[in-house]
């Protein structure tokens, strides 16, 4: 009797707790997936906070970005998808489409409106690359100079890069042709919107590298975002590209003697995809993160931890300051006007097609 | 032998014993007049499956955790099944196209090429072709994906026109009502969301023999619908390719004029109409997608690599390229992997070459210093082991550069003039010294538990018969120490030329080694197939010196303790 009373209840408790769980339909637990460091700490207190005061949710970190690409294509393979948001450029949001490893997303549907009411399709605007990219961040890759070693002339102009005799000693550029030939060409006379038309044609990619050959000596190549900081802290080069993030602590955090080149730096944006094969709860919960992440005010709160533009326009105005150092944020935005008076767009599609010819190149030019 | 017991045995055993034993005129027996191979082999065999027992955990576990993912990773190398199951049409008829003349290809091919793309655009199979091909020909990846957006189109002229002719051709029942058997009609009917699985699609008799093609992709729709998107194909309005696969049967061979199943009426306008309907070059459709479509090379590449399997990705690992004339040598400015690999093995013998020079003695000292203070100093040679390698790299690094400790020593010394410090990383040297403090410990302790073993009364022997220390060294100790140098130089030229951390933080450009470009290629270019090709060069490499090292040296010769 007592037996057959326990496990009515217990049935029944059962049957009420899976209809709760389905009337939620979403995962109570969550795999996020970004870069580490000051970049996952400034999500971790303008999105991820917020995110489980408001739900409960229990979100749990992942530092896995810098080989999310490759991770997706084999946890895919594998059929068991582990992670629920990844934090990647756009560049890899673009191959990840490609290879049908992310999920299609219809903005004006999924994403929030903005603020002043514009559609998150109108908000992002351009900055909605491909089909499966959420964009959250501007970040530009620009070149940082020793102010103490430039002597009195301080640089002003890309070129400075390309210039020995004005500004003799090393400097460091990323270990990939991206970046790095747009720059030598514009130095070698290019007009600025020619630069993608010379760089398809094989005389075009000579002309970048014999260009570049032209400072190959005095060239440190990095591959880690940290490396040109360092080397500029330590003053193995006088000047150096890196991401403009990186240069901002290095400046005002750090208090070196080191100054933004803005000129020509290359915008390129970072945001959010949602991988295929996820469960529906779990896609529900995602898109559910994704929504409140992205909307005007998380995107705007971001800024105040980290110097990367947000990517909505009606964010923008919402920029305030820096939550320790107390400064306003929006002079260090690469977005600003007055960084932002000559600049490049990362070219998408042109590189998803010739980063494997021109890389190729590029490396063969490195090690001959 | 001969003088054991032998016994003449009966006629039953003795095609046994032919077989156990020819050569002797009779089998031995055992005790219990088994002969004695046989039971001898019984015991051995039992003695095997326990042994086999005992460490078949440890296999399991490596042929699972090991072998397996390496298998199927290297197998990559030469795996190239999704050209043809992406484009399975196409690359059929490609087989008749001679690619190596001056022109592209026919309509035929072109309406294949739209079957394909079409059903590979729904299955979003197109773009993952498209940065497959990317690696053979700059450019492709666009050409899909463009190509993707917008062949949905192409077909719409057909979709328009039976549309407009009546509006029985709009839905997905009517077009069901025509396609599909009544017991499959019925059982949809019927059918709700919440039963799970719909009844798979049943063709009506007969249709396939009067409408072949539109069977065909109305066939491939239904099975898509199904189970790819898992919709009620019922109710779904069917795809534009359908409509020009019916044009193309209404204005073909089979005449529709007997037929009196379902729709029959509507079949027959359509039948009539279709013969004037406006319609589709499809060549020139895709070349007004993109110009690339009548470009050669396109094609070129896509029948050279449709085969199932492809030695492209090792061609292309030995700086060639599979062309339509066979594999070629890529342009000078493109071959980088033969420098890598001459590279890495050079780099990694001269590794192995210091980490002798500064092993060896480290090793005698501790080998003969007594126990208590030799376990001291051993420490010490193991405390790089408990160091994370990122650090001790790291440390190198500030170790190393021109305003590093080394260098602002030097300067101060007056060696070296402050406006020309050494470059002593970002450079081979770099790779070199770097690599050789990290791979030491690996060389020391065989050397170490080499040397243990090696009597010092030798020494005291050949030197009281009037050898000189050197002598007594060289052609007394050293001989004896060789199997420790053996054994660690394996260990440490193995280790080196896999390598790749050490030698991306530290090697600059001219110090870097074959398998960073191997990461490259898996976590980066996602270009998987040709660096499991590297990766199986590299392996091979190995195994071929250590098969020299083997015929040379002999691996007997090698002792880890």
């Amino acid at each position: 009797m007592n037996l057959t009373k326990t496990l009515m209840t217990s049935t029944a408790l059962t049957v009420a707790a899976s209809m709760s769980f389905a009337e939620s339909h979403m995962a109570n637990e969550m795999t996020i997936v970004s870069w580490g460091g000051a970049y996952s700490n400034s999500q971790q207190k303008a999105y991820h906070d917020p995110y489980m005061e408001k739900t409960g949710v229990k979100i749990i970190n992942d530092e896995s970005s810098n080989e999310a690409v490759a991770k997706l294509r084999a946890m895919n393979e594998a059929g068991n998808v582990t992670w629920d948001v990844v934090d990647v450029v756009a560049a890899d949001a673009l191959r990840l489409c490609d290879e049908g490893l992310a999920m299609e997303i219809d903005p004006d549907e999924m994403l929030a409106d903005g603020d002043d009411g514009s559609k998150a399709s109108d908000d992002f605007g351009d900055l909605l690359v491909g089909d499966c990219f959420i964009p959250q961040i501007v970040y530009s890759t620009t070149v940082g100079y020793r102010t103490d070693l430039v002597g009195d002339k301080a640089p002003t102009d890309i070129c400075a890069l390309f210039d020995l005799e004005a500004y003799p000693g090393k400097r460091s550029l990323e270990k990939r042709p991206i970046n790095n030939m747009e720059w030598a060409l514009l130095c070698d006379g290019v007009a600025k919107d020619e630069v993608y038309d010379v760089l398809e044609t094989a005389e075009g990619q000579q002309q970048a590298l014999d260009k570049l050959a032209t400072i190959k000596d005095n060239v440190v190549w990095w591959s880690a975002g940290a490396d040109t900081p360092q080397l500029l802290a330590d003053g193995e080069v006088i000047m150096g590209s890196t991401y403009n993030g990186r240069l901002f602590s290095l400046i005002e955090e750090q208090n070196q003697p080191v100054a933004m080149l803005w000129d020509a730096q290359v915008f390129d944006l970072d945001g959010w995809i949602i991988p295929t094969g996820l469960t529906d709860e779990r896609k529900a919960r995602a898109l559910d993160y994704i929504m409140f992440a992205t909307d005007t005010k998380r995107l705007a709160d971001q800024a105040k931890y980290i110097a990367y533009g947000p990517a909505r326009k009606s964010s923008a105005p919402l920029v305030d300051k820096h939550a320790e150092l107390g400064i306003d944020m929006a002079p260090h935005m690469p977005t600003d006007p007055e960084n932002a008076k000559n600049t490049f767009l990362y070219n998408y599609e042109f590189w998803a097609d010739y980063r494997d010819d021109i890389d190729a190149k590029f490396q063969a030019w490195l090690v001959q | 032998m001969s003088d054991a017991p032998t016994v003449q045995t009966a006629a039953s055993s003795a095609a046994e014993a032919r077989a156990a034993d020819a050569a002797h005129t009779g089998p031995m027996l055992a005790a219990d007049g088994t002969p004695l191979k046989k039971s001898l082999n019984r015991a051995l065999r039992l003695q095997k499956v326990r042994a086999l027992a005992l460490i078949g955990p440890l296999l399991i576990f490596v042929l699972v955790t090991f072998i397996a993912p390496i298998a199927d990773m290297l197998f990559r190398s030469v795996e190239n099944e999704i050209v043809s199951n992406t484009l399975p049409r196409t690359t059929d008829m490609l087989a008749e196209w001679d690619a190596k003349g001056t022109e592209f290809p026919q309509e035929p091919i072109f309406e294949a090429l739209y079957d394909d793309m079409f059903f590979a655009k729904e299955a979003k199979l197109h773009t993952r072709l498209g940065s497959r091909l990317n690696y053979e020909l700059t450019g492709v990846s666009s050409l899909f994906r463009k190509t993707g957006r917008k062949v949905d189109d192409m077909g719409e002229v057909y979709q328009d026109q039976f549309e407009d002719l009546d509006d029985f051709w709009k839905t997905g029942e009517n077009w069901n009502s025509l396609m599909a058997s009544d017991g499959w009609l019925v059982a949809m009917d019927g059918w709700k969301k919440s039963d799970g699985k719909q009844p798979p699609f049943e063709l009506r008799e007969g249709i396939a023999e009067m409408l072949p093609a539109t069977t065909e992709t109305y066939v491939r729709f239904a099975d898509f619908i199904q189970n790819q998107d898992e919709d009620n194909l019922y109710k779904k309005d069917p795809w534009a390719i359908v409509y020009s696969s019916l044009h193309a049967d209404l204005t073909g061979q089979n005449s529709v004029a007997s037929y009196t199943g379902p729709a029959a009426a509507e079949l027959k306008a359509a039948a009539a109409a279709a013969p004037a309907f406006e319609t589709v070059n499809f060549s020139e459709a895709f070349r007004d997608i993109d110009k690339d479509w009548h470009a050669l090379d396109v094609w070129q590449t896509i029948k050279v690599y449709s085969p199932k399997y492809t030695s492209g990705y090792f061609l292309n690992a030995v700086d060639m390229q599979k062309s339509v004339d066979g594999p070629e040598l890529r342009p000078e400015n493109e071959r980088i992997y033969g420098i890598l690999f001459w590279r890495t093995i050079v780099m990694s013998v001269v590794i192995t070459g210091s980490c002798i020079l500064l092993g060896y003695p480290v090793a005698w000292i501790l080998a003969n210093l007594p126990v208590r203070q030799a376990n001291l100093l051993l420490i010490l040679v193991l405390l790089p082991f408990w160091t994370s390698l990122l650090v001790r790299t790291s440390a190198w690094k500030v170790m190393l550069q021109q305003e590093g400790v080394i260098n602002d020593t030097l300067v101060w010394l007056g060696l070296v003039a402050t406006d020309d410090r050494l470059a002593l990383i970002n450079n081979q040297t770099g790779t070199i010294i770097a690599m050789t403090h990290i791979l030491l410990p690996f060389m020391i302790l065989p050397l170490y538990s080499v040397m243990q073993t090696i009597q010092p009364s030798y020494l005291r022997a050949a030197k009281s018969l009037g050898a000189t220390n050197w002598t007594a060294f060289w052609r007394v100790y050293f001989p004896q120490s060789i199997p420790g140098i053996g054994a660690g130089s394996i260990l440490v030229f193995i280790l080196a030329i896999g390598y790749y951390i050490t030698p991306a933080i530290v090697g600059g450009t001219s110090g870097t080694f074959i398998s960073n470009r191997i990461a490259y290629h898996i976590s980066s270019s996602l270009n998987w197939g040709l660096g499991a090709a590297l990766g199986a060069i590299l392996l091979a490499a190995v195994l071929l010196l250590y098969y020299a090292y083997d015929k040379i040296v002999g691996i007997d010769n090698v002792k880890l303790g």
